[in-house]
């Protein structure tokens, strides 16, 4: 019995949401076994300072969807893991429920609370665009997928145990031919504890900068509101909202953003939500932890020299 | 070739839920079709006007989606699929991935469309559940579809950047929004489409393995805490007062 947890990278880094899949596997039991697909041993030694008794290395050379569902299956029936974690991500998405189908596992998705224990696990989760949510219990074997930013990580000392596995891709056939990463040295919406976003109030794609500026001091990502990416300003990867990208940043800054209920949907679950609008009787200032009625154009300059400031 | 969309039908947006017990209550809602599922239906459509084929819609759950099959048909499928489950609740993912891929593997279609998510849950699980247990490929967030024989070129969004994937048939795959700008349904395609006969088969007919969820509650989301207007005299005053509240109040950044 044990607790499989799959992390997942960017680049070279480890993505947050790794670390809060092992402290969050802690809570359900032990032992947690961390699975790194092509990582190395500094970023597994990050995954056992954050709760993993074991860290699994494997190698995936092309990635497939099936590929990878293969080796997470295959280790978690290795380490006889009554539970996966999986990140709800691109990532997560492509293979979570083959996993569950190989495992013949029960299924959650997008979960935000993880409790109970191995053989019964209690979840909650968003439903209706955030709308409401539901407490469910599932038993295991269950795939779990964990909404990123959803999980307090928690330092834990004492396990060094770093494995490697020979689970293999196995049988696929789907494979990639390219990729193109031309838009991948920016912080991911999904990841980033910070978001600035702007709306039909920023008048123009000759503006963004503005809220780059912003973005770069506080180490933030962009976003968009639905209005601006069908003005044609950004790109739909940009888009926060219902038929765009559901975050839930530590802090979610919206500029020029009226708060449309479909833009709510994407952000509501923010933990601090900034408004800056003009216009006082915007819906965002009822979700708002903290608004300015005023000019984004003088506020947003503002708060970039400020940060510099207190910064450094 | 044989395209089979699964549908799903949603609340829409713009409706406020209203939560009794451990469910919702259904008096008032306005249900849509999931607007990703939409990019997939406009999709299988597509393909079929350049290279022929059929188009068959599916959707399951309780009587009410046949009104979502209904616009299928309106808007040019072939086929409409009722797999009926009166008490199918939107929690019930894997109950769902298992029942809706043994009714794909009855039905033998070339290539599985949907949308890359459903708006109510948002899990994202059936179609990969779907593609494991046919076996084969699952390709996620298609904008772009190419069909070439027996094998497609996909181009899907991925975190950073695109990818571009290839498969051979049946396979899998999920719309994002970018794929395409799906079409409006013609008055006349509405009318013809209330005399379509829409095809009805028990979702006990696939049986489950899968447990049904047990739903603990339904809630409304907490209030959010009370937030604060910023005043000053001047942007400048207002943006120094925000910075050092996110400082030292909130402590995020």
């Amino acid at each position: 019995m044990a607790v499989l947890a799959v992390a997942e990278l960017k680049g070279d880094s480890l993505k947050k949401i790794s670390k809060e899949l092992v402290s969050a596997g802690r809570t359900l039991g032990t032992p947690v076994v961390a699975l790194l697909v092509n990582g190395n041993d500094a970023q597994a030694k990050e995954l056992l300072g954050a709760g993993a008794d074991t860290v699994v290395k494997a190698t995936l050379a092309n990635y497939s969807p099936e590929g990878m569902a293969n080796i997470v299956s295959a280790v978690a029936k290795e380490k006889g893991a009554k539970i996966v974690l999986a990140a709800h991500s691109v990532l997560g998405r492509d293979y979570a429920g083959r996993v569950a189908v190989q495992l013949g596992a029960n299924v959650a998705a997008d979960v935000v609370s993880i409790k109970g224990s191995l053989e019964n696990v209690e979840l909650r989760k968003p439903v209706y665009s955030g709308k409401a949510f539901a407490n469910i219990r599932i038993k295991s074997p269950a795939v779990i997928t964990v909404r990123p930013n959803s999980q307090e990580v928690k330092a834990h000392s004492g396990a060094e145990a770093i494995e490697t596995s020979s689970a293999g891709e196995g049988n696929v056939t789907g494979k990639i031919t390219s990729t193109d990463m031309s838009g991948g040295s920016k912080i991911q919406l999904t990841d980033a504890s910070i978001i600035v976003s702007g709306g039909r109030g920023i008048k123009g794609p000759e503006n963004w900068p503005l809220l780059q500026a912003l973005c770069d001091v506080t180490g933030a990502a962009l976003g968009a509101s639905r209005a601006a990416v069908d003005a044609g300003w950004i790109s739909h990867s940009a888009q926060v909202g219902q038929t765009g990208k559901t975050v839930s940043p530590n802090c979610y800054i919206a500029c020029g953003i009226s708060g449309a209920i479909q833009h709510l949907a994407g952000m509501g679950s923010s933990k601090y939500i900034v408004a800056i609008n003009k216009d006082k009787d915007a819906p965002i200032f009822k979700v708002a932890t903290y608004g300015i009625v005023d000019d984004l154009f003088k506020v947003v300059p503002a708060m970039t020299d400020e940060f510099k400031k207190v910064l450094g | 070739m044989k395209i089979l969309v699964l549908i799903k039908q949603v609340p829409d947006t713009e409706t406020s839920i209203k939560v009794s017990g451990a469910g919702i209550v259904d008096a008032g809602i306005k249900w849509i079709v999931s607007p990703f599922d939409e990019h997939a239906l406009e999709e299988a459509l597509r393909l079929k006007e350049k290279t022929g084929g059929t188009v068959i819609a599916a959707s399951l759950g309780p009587d009410r989606v046949v009104e979502a099959l209904r616009t299928a048909y309106a808007l040019g499928a072939d086929q409409a699929i009722h797999i009926k489950d009166d008490s199918y609740n939107v929690l019930d993912i894997g109950y769902a991935g298992s029942v809706l891929a043994k009714f794909v593997e009855a039905e033998k279609p070339d290539l599985i469309l949907t949308g890359h998510v459903a708006i109510d849950s948002q899990s994202s699980m059936v179609p990969s559940m779907i593609a494991q247990t046919l076996g084969c490929a699952n390709i996620n967030n298609a904008i772009e579809l190419k069909v070439e024989g027996n094998k497609v070129v996909v181009k899907r969004e991925i975190e950073g950047g695109s990818a571009v994937m290839e498969a051979s048939t049946p396979v899998v795959i999920t719309a994002a929004k970018n794929l395409n700008e799906p079409r409006y349904p013609s008055l006349k395609g509405i009318m013809a489409a209330k005399k379509k006969q829409v095809d009805v088969k028990a979702a006990d007919s696939f049986g489950s393995g899968f447990a049904k969820v047990e739903i603990v509650s339904l809630e409304l989301p907490p209030p959010r805490p009370p937030g604060r207007i910023i005043d000053g005299d001047a942007p400048e005053t207002k943006a120094k007062e925000l910075v050092k509240a996110l400082r030292e109040e909130a402590k995020v950044i």
